[in-house]
């Protein structure tokens, strides 16, 4: 599937606990970690499904998406 | 993106909660749902009890009670009967509300309190090292049960259907999406609702009984659970080993805190 143009994703590495959660069930494989946090690896492929941002259970990862553009 | 920093208190983060532990998604979902009804936070009144999952309440920006073990229905069942216009949100684990707290779950089933409590069901004491609880399965092994736990369970969600509750539903957090329905449902109902909430300890439970990561225990909650609609049209046998989530019960019946209002216009007027 392809991604969307504009999302970001905003994570916040001071809270994240490096459960593997997000990178675990983002459905494009975005996510991934490095030294013990997640970040993004390509943020090209992000449909904006908010999926890794509900499941995050310490409120490390953001989707940021302007649902008004295309 | 949902606007978290509305609701939560940011100089008490990061959670105190262990890396993958469960509650995290849940207390997401649960402001997620406040968000979507609309309620105002001065309207909200969440109470918990003793245990990681009563932490909770500590992070919300609402009015919140942090009490004593076992008692967090018995705080929220006053303050409802003295302000009934609160929406009380009951915070608490499997051992808090069926344990040292079971009588009062029972009874505030019983008798029908607008009360929503959300049972946040790790199959454990968390909290004080993983000790069995009344919902530590059959053979699993406990810091109390160092030979597998030989004790049969309390089925939660039946507990409180059998004494009486007005809505019942059982989500976990690997089904984020319907748990957040599932916790708005709950509030919206007027009576006493329960959501038993799955939400794995990687720490004290997970560890101990060789159940992999939290992504081990989120999969298993995947592939495990049966929607309760499905589970209609299944026979017992292929239903065996199944959990089943969704909405268990949804029924009418008369509520405590409006009968007693009732009760008081009565006794105004000379009865
Ligand atoms: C009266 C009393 N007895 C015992 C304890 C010790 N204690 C603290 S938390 C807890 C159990 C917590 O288990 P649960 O309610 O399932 O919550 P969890 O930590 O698993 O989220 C116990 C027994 C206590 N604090 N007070
Ligand atoms: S929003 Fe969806 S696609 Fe994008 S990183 Fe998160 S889970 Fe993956
Ligand atoms: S789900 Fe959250 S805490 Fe877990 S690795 Fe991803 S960003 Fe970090
Ligand atoms: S001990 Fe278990 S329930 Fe308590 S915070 Fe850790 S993972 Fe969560």
């Amino acid at each position: 599937m392809a991604g969307k143009s504009n999302v970001k994703i905003h994570i916040k590495t001071e809270w994240c606990k490096g459960c593997v959660i997000c990178v675990e069930y983002c459905p494009t494989d975005v996510l991934a970690m490095r030294n013990g946090k997640a970040y993004v690896k390509d943020i090209t492929k992000c449909t904006a499904c908010e999926l890794c941002e509900i499941r995050c259970p310490d409120f490390a990862i953001t989707v940021l998406y302007d649902k008004s553009e295309k | 993106m949902f606007e978290y920093e509305k609701y939560i208190r940011k100089n008490k983060f990061p959670l105190v909660w262990c890396s993958g532990c469960g509650d995290g998604i849940v207390l997401k979902a649960l402001l997620r749902a406040i968000d979507s009804i609309g309620l105002e936070k001065e309207n909200v009144c969440m109470v918990s009890g003793i245990g990681c999952s009563s932490r909770l309440t500590g992070y919300v920006d609402c009015n919140t009670l942090h009490t004593t073990h076992g008692r967090a229905i018995t705080f929220a069942t006053g303050i409802k009967m003295a302000k009934p216009e609160l929406n009380v949100i009951v915070i608490t684990g499997d051992g808090d509300a069926t344990a040292i707290g079971g009588n009062h779950y029972i009874h505030a089933a019983r008798r029908n309190i607008d009360l929503t409590v959300i049972i946040f069901n790790n199959f454990i004491y968390g909290m004080t090292g993983g000790q069995v609880s009344p919902t530590t399965p059959v053979g699993m092994l406990a810091s109390t049960a160092p030979f597998g736990n030989m004790e049969n369970t309390f089925n939660i969600s039946g507990l409180a259907q059998a004494a009486g509750a007005s809505f019942v539903a059982r989500g976990t957090v690997y089904h984020t999406v319907m748990l957040e329905k599932l916790i708005k449902k709950a509030i919206l109902k007027n009576g006493f609702s329960v959501v038993e909430v799955l939400s794995p300890c990687p720490t004290a439970f997970g560890r101990r009984n060789k159940s992999g990561t939290i992504i081990d225990m989120m999969n298993e909650q995947k592939d495990n659970c049966v929607t309760s609609a499905r589970a209609e049209r299944m026979s017992e046998r292929e239903l065996e080993g199944k959990t089943v989530i969704g909405e268990l019960v949804n029924i009418d019946r008369p509520e405590c805190s409006k009968q007693y209002r009732k009760l008081i216009e009565r006794c105004r007027s000379g009865l």
